[in-house]
């Protein structure tokens, strides 16, 4: 019926600390269909960045199955992980993660450095493009220094665009940002979401979260709740409703 | 990734690190030009050394009396008085493959014209050894076979003879001189040939026929040496082993006695001349090539840092689909990029010095396209070598713990 993106089924990862075994995950079973945005909550210690490590193809499950875009990513070596997080994923990270003294168009370009198919001319094409997308018009040549927290992290969004994702992965990306900025990235993410984006969100802010179409709640390694937002906010009314004068 | 573009990723990082990219260049660079200066020197000397070996006479072999006492202290070949005229008819006679041959009778003493004196070493010989010796008359004449035969007394000078007897400049030609206190009508003067490598200088002779030299100055019917001269160069061995055979039948030697001569060709010399030199030189390249392993432990230790300091980028471009041979690369080819740009400085570097220090130290130098190629080579080799290390940790590591590294 409709276009699962993402398939995790009783999904587990353990870590062996010393003589110990630190179990993360402990079974844990969603999808995510195509055009949907949704968020990842829980508290610290409830396994969200294990999961996210997971879906960002940069861990391996121990046991159960996870199909990125019909792709059984625990039957992948290295390499083979490397392209699909270059071809399928865009991530966002909460820390930007530019590359520094390195220009916001270049930045965005590297995703495309590692992708063969793509010539230089298409590569800058598109970069440009991407950088229009999250409106960073003529911003193409500053460095991650001459831009604003706001700013790095559309550069970062652009980033993670540019390779044309099944999937944007979003780790805290509005951890470091005050509530404008916030709701600024938020509405440029329910945007690209519009546009028929897949995001997946991870959280801890219910506020965000509310922004998402959908939420599934973490606690102890396994699904807590699962649950659509029947009255999800608009980041953009939320930012026309803060008050006015917020520069302080 | 691609090469080019791995390239210009590695031209940026060493671009953003000016200085310590400089800093980390400066052992190869030294190694390089140091390697290139030692090996340019070395051969220069080798060069001149066989330049004025063959000067001498390429085809050249020297006979010497040599000791034939079984067993007691053995004393130097000139005390020995066993080579005579007799000799040196039987080798004329009956040795093919000797073109020329010329007795050497010398003596010591001080050459004296009016106020002037000056001592020198005369030479009593034929008139082939001027071709041997590969020695040219300038001006004058050569003394012919009919003065050896009766024994005239004229002579040839060298130039610092010239020099220091006739210090004003005049025609020495057809003036006598005194030899001790014998009289000799200087007939010719030879073109000079400068100092041996040996530090000798090859100018400072008197030659005159060796008969006048053995009735008048030695009283004596043996020669110090013989000089001959093989037909062609190849043909030193066979001539050698005729001067053999030859000299111990006229010598009378039984089966079991050693020569009481000894036969040296100047190929032999060179050999030992330049085995001695390629020794100096090894060692020098030796020591030089230290430089360059440190050079390259530098690198090794830049790109340790580089990597520590660049963690989170590594995870970054491994989260966004480096593959671990993509990051391997990039830092190889930086280290590789230190190595080889430090190696062309340094090439230029020790070119220069080689073409300078001729000049100011007048030691001769010979640049060879081998050793630019050879340390060349090695620096890339060193890059490779002490950059695959740091490379291959950066790829080996975890892109969550990376992304984390703080």
């Amino acid at each position: 019926m409709s276009n699962k993106i993402l398939e995790i089924l009783n999904v587990k990862r353990e870590f062996t600390m010393g003589t110990e075994i630190v179990r993360a995950l402990k079974g844990v079973s969603f999808e995510v269909n195509a055009g949907e945005f949704v968020t990842i909550m829980g508290s610290s210690g409830s396994g969200k960045t294990t999961l996210l490590n997971m879906l960002g193809c940069l861990d391996k499950p121990t046991d159960g199955i996870y199909m990125l875009d019909k792709v059984n990513v625990k039957e992948l070596s290295r390499d083979e992980l490397a392209k699909l997080r270059n071809t399928k994923i865009g991530f966002v990270f909460q820390a930007y993660n530019l590359l520094p003294r390195t220009t916001a168009l270049e930045n965005v370009e590297l995703p495309l450095l590692y992708n063969p198919a793509i010539g230089s001319k298409e590569r800058k094409e598109r970069a440009i493009a991407a950088l229009q997308a999250v409106k960073l018009d003529g911003r193409f040549d500053h460095t991650p220094n001459q831009l604003s927290g706001g700013q790095q992290q559309r550069v970062a969004i652009a980033r993670a665009l540019v390779n044309e994702p099944v999937m944007i992965l979003a780790d805290e990306a509005t951890g470091n940002l005050d509530t404008r900025t916030s709701y600024e990235i938020m509405a440029l993410m329910q945007d690209l979401n519009q546009n028929g984006k897949t995001i997946v969100f991870v959280t801890h802010e219910p506020d965000i979260a509310g922004f998402s179409s959908r939420t599934i709640m973490l606690r102890d390694g396994k699904v807590q709740k699962d649950s659509m937002n029947t009255n999800h906010r608009s980041a953009k009314e939320a930012l026309a409703a803060l008050p006015a004068a917020d520069d302080y | 990734m691609k090469l080019v573009n791995l390239i210009r990723l590695a031209l940026l990082a060493l671009e953003r690190n000016k200085l310590r990219a400089l800093l980390t260049m400066l052992g190869i660079i030294i190694g390089v030009g140091s390697v290139i200066t030692m090996m340019s020197i070395g051969e220069g000397s080798k060069e001149s050394i066989n330049a004025s070996l063959s000067s001498m006479g390429s085809n050249m072999i020297t006979i010497t009396p040599y000791s034939n006492e079984p067993g007691g202290a053995r004393l130097g070949g000139s005390s020995f008085k066993t080579l005579t005229y007799k000799d040196v008819e039987a080798m004329k006679k009956n040795a093919p493959d000797l073109a020329t041959l010329s007795p050497l009778a010398s003596s010591s003493g001080q050459a004296i014209n009016g106020a002037n004196n000056w001592p020198t070493n005369i030479q009593g010989v034929s008139p082939e050894y001027l071709d041997i010796r590969k020695l040219v008359i300038k001006e004058g004449i050569v003394f012919s076979e009919q003065d050896v035969r009766a024994s005239a007394k004229v002579c040839l000078l060298g130039k610092t003879v010239v020099d220091n007897l006739f210090p004003n400049g005049e025609d020495p030609i057809g003036k006598v001189i005194r030899f001790g206190k014998i009289p000799f009508q200087v007939i010719g003067v030879l073109v000079p040939k400068g100092y041996s490598n040996f530090g000798q200088d090859q100018d400072d002779l008197i030659i005159a026929p060796y008969t006048t030299i053995q009735k008048r100055i030695t009283s004596s019917i043996y020669f110090g040496s013989i000089y001959a001269s093989a037909i062609n160069e190849g043909a030193s061995d066979a001539a050698v082993n005729e001067i053999n055979s030859i000299l111990r039948e006229s010598h009378r030697l039984r089966q079991n006695q050693d020569n009481d001569f000894q036969v040296r060709t100047q190929a032999e010399l060179m050999t030992m001349m330049n085995s001695t030199s390629s020794m100096m030189t090894a060692l020098l390249t030796a020591v030089a090539s230290i430089s360059l392993v440190i050079g390259g432990i530098g690198i090794m230790n830049i790109m340790y840092v580089s990597v520590t300091e660049r963690t989170r980028e590594i995870g970054l471009r491994m989260s966004i689909g480096a593959r671990g041979i993509d990051i391997l690369l990039q830092f190889l080819i930086e280290a590789v990029m230190i190595s080889i740009t430090g190696g062309v400085i340094g090439v230029v570097i020790g070119v220069s010095a080689a073409l300078i220090v001729p000049k100011m130290l007048n030691w001769p130098t010979v640049i060879s396209e081998f050793s630019i190629v050879i340390s060349f080579l090695v620096c890339a080799v060193t890059g490779i070598f002490f950059g695959y290390y740091p490379a291959l940790k950066a790829s080996r590591l975890d892109p969550i713990e990376a992304l984390r590294y703080e």
